[in-house]
């Protein structure tokens, strides 16, 4: 598809325009980037205007229970080594706010762009990427998006056939199923920490042997398939049998592995891993995400965790005690509005930490950490909460609205 | 009880474990710990053999397919009939409660046959799906306070003679049958529609499976104030929303 440098049509320009101007209208009103709206009324004069928007470049599309922010990003740092990128960088990631985000993007070379997993057959039908990273499955916002391995299985059926070199976690069963249909596949040992979706064969539904770091289905013989990349501690193995060492400034495990898998994906586009990962060495915080900030004369470092899998990954790379830790919940339509959630937590591993509740769902984790047998404190605000926080840099991990809810309060 | 320690038989977590169920298992553990119980906890997983000589028994919800292997798998291993015959106290939501009975729909659409430890007998719902905060009144003899919990699920479920409403709906779904029952009950067998960790906001139904199984009227008090401090906000939640 790059080269090929087919003018819009007049619709499909109208349209962009028509779509600017809205965004512009929205900001204006103070609504936000206004990229979905922008890209809502865009899409309703022109429905083909996604495919368009996209036809003049080499797009990659990202796609993931958690971490396809952080990796859009790593990504569209990684390619920008090889040209100027079009990215929806502020995380809309339905076709309205990818439409609006690559109509921005004329002079661009590369697409990358992240992907909510509900609409990644359609979007990946309509851009015809040149890749496709496919990171995690897991449990989350359960009463709306419906079984995990329901997502997983449209995914197979939608990308079957599709021409795009699919990279995808070879350590997450869910992912090798939706992934398997695709023709051309290059597996990442990304690792998966949470394991809780995956007991079950996506194939047949019989247990899966998880026998150290592989996982097999004795009943089918679905199994782990060979990677070609890994995450082997702190290195990228690349095809080759080169170990490239990752320095981020990302903290965690689950960072390590989308840099993992962002350079296998910069590969395809060309560029070698050593100057990918150099540029993703610049990323310092993704949305204020891993943001440190000063508040009330205290350093917080903001950490956003939106289910459990992602709870279980902030968990491992927090400061350890007795660094004081807030947690922050809130169930409104954005976060799932059921709290079931938190007991599939892992909250003993806070065990030793300070740890204060906030949130609009606090008494929830309030009964969920009395039955984990930790020590906490209830708090009204944040600015209670960093006042009887205890000294030393504060770690606070907050779900999608909580996580908004203190952005804005402590001016990040 | 047939041991020295109270063994918690949690079922298929493989399968049966979509929405926070293990919070089931920590409660009644820790609830039963802090009456300085000791108690062994088993988690089976749908490919191990099932204990016959638990004290008491969860199962969890789950989506359509993991809820037909699970039946497909219990009713093969036969234990927790045999479990049940021998007096031991369960508690089942939602796709568990389902399996309990004596057939469900199954993720084909077809009648899929449960364990009949319940007499009931579930079917789906064609039109909505009942999501949100219920409040429904506990049948009186088992002397609870009101039921509150959130509830997910498309099922019907309609009871024989041979099962007992667990309660009676004052805001919710329940059963879904019309009739405003929710859940079901006979002997020590308990079934509810209140997914995921119900027993966090009601954690005496928790204390009434521990007396079941160890078959005494009162256990020494436990600090509850952040379970009271729960159930008023979620109850107030549930009146509101109605
Ligand atoms: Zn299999």
């Amino acid at each position: 598809m790059s080269g090929n440098t087919e003018p819009l049509s007049p619709r499909a320009k109208l349209a962009v325009t028509a779509g600017r101007a809205a965004a512009a209208v929205s900001r204006a009103a103070g609504r936000g980037s206004g990229s979905v709206i922008g890209g809502k009324v865009a899409l309703r004069l022109d429905p083909d205007l996604l495919a368009r928007v996209a036809q003049h470049l080499d797009v990659v599309l990202v796609s993931a229970t958690n971490g396809k922010t952080t990796t859009t990003r790593l990504i569209a740092e990684a390619l920008r080594a090889s040209g100027p990128v079009v990215s929806n960088a502020l995380g809309a990631n339905m076709p309205a706010g990818i439409t609006s985000a690559l109509a921005g993007g004329s002079d661009a070379k590369y697409g990358v762009i992240e992907v909510d997993e509900k609409y990644l057959a359609g979007v990946a039908r309509d851009v015809t990427p040149k890749a496709i990273a496919l990171l995690n499955l897991s449990r989350d916002q359960l009463d709306r998006a419906g079984e995990t391995r329901m997502l997983a299985e449209k995914w197979r059926e939608g990308l079957a056939g599709n021409k795009a070199i699919t990279i995808a976690n070879c350590d997450d069963p869910l992912i090798v199923w939706a992934a398997s249909s695709s023709p051309n596949v290059i597996w990442v040992a990304a690792g998966q920490e949470w394991k809780d979706d995956a007991w079950s064969c996506p194939s047949c539904g019989g247990v899966l042997q998880r026998p150290d770091d592989d996982w097999l289905c004795a009943d089918c013989g679905f199994r782990r398939p060979a990677p070609s990349w890994a995450l082997s501690g702190d290195s990228v193995l690349d095809p080759h049998g080169s170990a490239w060492p990752i320095r981020l400034q990302l903290p965690g495990r689950a960072n390590k592995a989308n840099a993992t898998t962002s350079a296998a994906v910069a590969a395809v586009f060309g560029v070698p891993p050593q100057v990918a990962l150099e540029r993703m060495y610049d990323v310092q915080a993704v949305a204020g995400r891993y943001d440190v900030i000063s508040f009330q004369g205290r350093e917080l470092r903001l950490l956003l965790a939106k289910n459990p899998a992602g709870w279980l990954e902030t968990f491992s790379l927090i400061e350890p005690p007795p660094a004081p830790v807030i947690l922050s919940v809130n169930a409104r339509p954005a976060d799932g509005t059921d709290t079931s959630w938190l007991w599939d937590v892992d909250y003993p591993r806070l065990a030793g930490h300070p740890i204060l509740v906030i949130g609009e769902r606090k008494l929830d984790l309030a009964v969920r950490l009395e039955v984990a047998g930790l020590d906490f404190r209830v708090c009204e605000t944040a600015e209670e909460a960093v006042r009887q926080a205890p000294p030393g840099r504060i770690e606070v991990i907050a779900n999608y609205t909580a996580f908004q809810d203190l952005r804005r309060r402590v001016g990040n | 009880m047939s041991e020295s320690s109270l063994r918690l038989v949690w079922i298929y977590p493989d399968l049966l474990s979509t929405y926070g169920d293990q919070g089931n298992a920590l409660v009644v553990e820790r609830r039963a710990r802090q009456r300085g119980l000791d108690v062994t906890r088993l988690d089976v997983r749908s490919d191990q053999p099932l204990p016959t000589s638990g004290d008491i028994y969860l199962i969890g919800g789950g989506e359509d397919r993991p809820q037909r292997l699970a039946a497909e798998r219990l009713r093969r291993d036969g234990g927790l009939s045999r479990a049940v015959a021998d007096g031991a106290a369960v508690f089942a939501v939602c796709a568990g409660y389902q399996i309990l009975g004596h057939e469900f729909v199954n993720d084909l659409g077809e009648r899929e046959a449960g364990l009949g430890v319940l007499d009931v007998v579930s079917t789906r719902s064609g039109d909505q799906r009942c999501v949100g905060d219920l409040l429904a009144d506990i049948d009186g003899t088992l002397g609870l306070p009101p039921l509150t919990g959130f509830e997910n699920h498309q099922g019907i479920t309609r009871l024989g003679a041979g099962a007992k409403p667990f309660a009676r709906v004052r805001f919710g779904h329940g059963n879904g049958s019309g009739d405003g029952t929710e859940g079901a009950y006979s002997g020590n067998v308990f079934g509810t529609y209140m997914h995921g960790p119900v027993l966090a906001r009601n954690p005496l139904i928790a204390d009434l499976l521990l007396k079941l199984a160890l078959e005494v009227d009162t256990l020494p008090p436990t600090d509850d104030r952040w379970y009271e401090a729960l159930r008023e906000e979620r109850i107030a939640a549930a009146t509101q929303s109605a």
